[in-house]
């Protein structure tokens, strides 16, 4: 058996190699819309606004969540499965609380007056970010199911791909983030 | 287990990187009714779902064509017998505007989305890509099975949106806000339009899935031996194919996003200053140009989705049938790659008299205008594997011939239309109406015609009827000339389309008798396509059974697999490949399969 694992990690999983392919298309996704905004601010009616800090948190937070899932890939190599659930659960947890803060930062700005249908450059705002989390979302609830797994009494299982799959989906959701942020910090 | 099979799980694992594929064919008489032919996760039952699923599309679709040809060629007369089928839509026997609007908007959404990209590439390439390339399935079936369930789920809330009271959606295909954004704007603007944007959602996740898979299974499940180079030109195109849609449909995806929150939220996205029925809307801002950007970012490479599996394989079929290699295999996929780069830089040739910029749209003009390169290319190379052929006229060969009759002559026209000073004239006109439809409507129907008679053999085990096949063909050639070229001249007339009545224009009185002639056509060649779909079903159950192998004599691996292959395609090993799939008519042999390793003495093609 080992030397199939071998040969196989030397080519690239076909699980993942589908993943790559989605990450081009959420990409393309993103792509559009940030041109669309682009585009939309160079004509009349733009405005002009700060983001809120708590958005300054949640990269922070975010970043956390992609480094203590990475110790969790290492930790279920080394077959500390103690330590892995530990860390899965928490990076889990530190997305969950991403979300949680980017909807607080919607909260702050509602407040401020900067509301959804008010200006166009608001709405961009809303949506662009809004679908973020909802990506990010996604891999919380791949995570959920990782971890159910990991507690199944019935199987053993040791195959590393379903967890490098999820990693690198939150590792882009994360690069995703701060490719946002930035733009929406330099483009606006 | 013993030690042989280890050994032979691990060679198999190593050449498809998967596990599970070794022992597949044990598994199969467990499949009860519903897993074999309802949640089937076999690649080939799949594409007969989506095949099927198609044809009952291209009904419907092809229905509404007729529908509204009888307003437009008979503007004067009543139907009776309208009303009955079609109640308050046809009042008095005559299609009320509102709804000769809806059937035009749903014969281009079905035509283009629901039968020419799921009921074409959907069926070809799930059917093809495993059993060519020597897989056992695709790299996921469970996602390729959802990908056709979600294409169903779009099915379904496509086809509830016609039997709602205010109507299905009726803005065009293209589905323009503002006119699409407000529901006050029109009947066909209110839930309609919601449960077309909530259906072509989901039809973007299926396409999603599928293109993923389709990208997936081919860069990584490929036999022994099949280089990327040994591939037969069918899948080269299915590859080109899922990745324009892998890339350009999350793109209108994020255009239906931003355009329901115009629609249901209030935001002004694509709205500014607009008056209806006397009141002011509140949205300011926004730009209805924006919307179009971001559908035609997607909308062209559309056309090439719906148009390169037509291509490859008609490319397959006319080298079959030709008894000859294709002329030019790298030239071929050089070519599809070019189209599949210049997909995405033409966009806004859809766009010219939007206001766009004369500056910007000279780029345009000149990018669209090199897609003639390798149009040109692909198209001698078709006509040179024809030269001097050995040709055997099987339906299947006279539909590929017909693609590629259609393709020039469409085609052509495209370089009046890349145009912008051209376009100034003919946007909007029927000439542009005659371009679509030949070049890439009838076109890619004739490629897929030609795949449904080229490899219903391997679908069912049995072959279509030819004679029915030959009347299918020419009538359904002959018509689609007589149809769309007076379309030209009541283009370059300047006959504007999308219009309900010509009657009253004294402009345009003159092509009343061609419109007549237009819809009479229209009807005969829509009655020769359910004969075509009688010969289908008929031939499931009562066709002529397939005794041999390798009917046609082709080198591709799909035809070494048993008649009727199971889930896992072959027993045994999967064979091993040593050649490209175009050796035809060499040293003396008809054909060569892909199968049979190069011989010592065998010369060089």
């Amino acid at each position: 058996m080992s030397t199939v694992t071998i040969k196989q990690s030397k080519k690239i999983h076909p699980t993942m190699f589908t993943l790559w392919a989605g990450i081009a298309s959420i990409i393309m996704m993103f792509a559009g819309l940030t041109s669309a905004y682009i585009v939309k601010r160079n004509q009349a009616n733009w405005t002009t606004f700060d983001l809120p800090l708590i958005f300054w948190y949640s990269t922070v937070v975010i970043i956390i969540s992609s480094i203590t899932l990475q110790l969790s890939h290492k930790a279920f190599k080394q077959r500390e499965m103690a330590k892995y659930r530990g860390l899965v659960i928490v990076s889990l947890l530190l997305g969950l609380l991403f979300i949680v803060m980017q909807g607080i930062g919607f909260n702050q700005l509602w407040i401020k007056g900067i509301t959804l249908t008010k200006n166009v450059s608001f709405s961009f705002l809303y949506v662009i970010v809004g679908l973020h989390s909802l990506h990010v979302l996604g891999g919380v609830i791949a995570l959920l199911v990782l971890f159910a797994n990991a507690f199944s009494a019935k199987v053993r299982n040791y195959n590393i791909v379903p967890l490098e799959v999820i990693s690198t989906y939150w590792h882009f959701v994360d690069i995703l983030w701060i490719y946002l942020l930035v733009f929406l910090l330099m483009i606006r | 287990m013993s030690n042989t099979a280890t050994v032979q799980t691990a060679q198999e694992a190593e050449v498809h990187g998967v596990h599970h594929d070794a022992h597949h064919e044990h598994h199969e008489h467990h499949e009860t009714f519903i897993s074999k032919y309802v949640f089937s996760q076999d690649h080939k039952m799949i594409a007969r779902q989506f095949l099927i699923t198609g044809m009952i599309w291209a009904i419907i679709g092809g229905l509404f064509s007729v529908l509204f040809r009888l307003q437009l060629g008979y503007p004067n007369s009543t139907f009776p017998w309208l009303e009955d089928l079609l109640g308050h839509w046809a009042k008095g026997g005559k299609l009320q505007p509102e709804f000769y609007y809806a059937l035009v908007t749903m014969h281009g959404t079905i035509l283009v989305f629901f039968v020419l990209t799921a009921g074409l590439s959907g069926t070809f390439a799930n059917f093809l890509i495993p059993l060519q390339i020597g897989a056992r399935d695709m790299a996921s079936p469970m996602l390729n099975m959802l990908s056709y369930w979600f294409f169903f789920l779009a099915s379904i809330i496509m086809f509830s949106s016609l039997f709602v009271q205010t109507g299905p959606a009726s803005g065009g295909w293209t589905i323009y806000p503002p006119l699409s954004a407000l529901g006050d704007a029109s009947s066909g603007s209110k839930i309609g339009m919601d449960l077309w944007l909530a259906s072509m959602a989901m039809f973007v996740v299926s396409s999603l899935l599928g293109g993923l898979n389709y990208i997936t299974t081919i860069l990584n499940m490929r036999t022994k031996g099949m280089s990327m180079t040994r591939m037969p030109l069918t899948i080269w195109a299915l590859f080109f194919t899922a990745v324009l849609g892998v890339l350009s449909f999350p793109v209108l995806l994020s255009g239906a996003i931003l355009l329901l929150f115009d629609r249901n939220l209030g935001t002004s996205f694509f709205l500014s200053d607009i008056v209806v029925n006397g009141k002011i809307l509140p949205n300011e801002g926004g730009s209805a140009i924006l919307f179009q950007h971001l559908f035609w970012f997607l909308g062209h490479p559309e056309v090439y989705i719906i148009l390169l599996p037509a291509m490859g394989m008609s490319s397959e079929i006319i080298s079959v049938n030709s008894r000859k290699p294709i002329f030019g295999y790298m030239a071929m996929v050089g070519s599809l790659f070019a189209i599949a780069i210049l997909a995405f830089l033409v966009w806004a040739h859809h766009m010219f008299v939007t206001g766009l910029n004369p500056f910007l749209g000279a780029f345009f003009v000149l990018l669209t205008l090199l897609i003639a390169v390798p149009s040109a290319i692909k198209v001698f190379n078709w006509l040179t594997t024809l030269w001097r052929a050995n040709i055997r006229f099987t339906p299947a060969m006279l539909f590929a011939i017909g693609f590629v009759s259609l393709f020039i002559s469409g085609g052509l026209t495209g370089i009046f239309l890349g145009n912008s000073a051209l376009d100034i004239h003919l946007h909007d006109t029927y000439f542009v109406v005659a371009h679509f439809h030949i070049v890439m409507g009838v076109a890619s129907f004739m490629g897929m015609f030609a795949g449904v008679y080229h490899w219903f053999p391997k679908m069912y085990g049995r072959f279509l009827n030819n004679t029915l096949g030959y009347i299918h063909f020419w009538v359904t050639i002959a018509g689609a000339y007589l149809i769309f070229w007076p379309m030209h001249y009541e283009g370059l007339a300047g006959m504007p389309r999308r219009y309900y009545d010509f009657s009253n224009w004294e402009s345009f009185k003159m092509f009343g008798g061609l419109n007549e002639f237009i819809s009479f056509v229209a009807l005969i060649v829509f009655a020769v396509q359910l004969l075509f779909v009688f010969n289908f079903f008929y031939s499931i159950f009562k066709g002529r059974k397939v005794k041999d192998l390798n009917p046609w004599g082709a080198n591709t691996l799909e035809w070494t697999t048993p008649i009727r292959p199971g889930h896992g395609n072959w027993v045994g090993e999967i064979p091993e490949v040593y050649r490209g799939a175009y050796d035809y008519g060499k040293d003396g042999r008809e054909f060569i399969p892909q199968t049979e390793p190069i011989g010592e003495n065998e010369s060089h093609h």
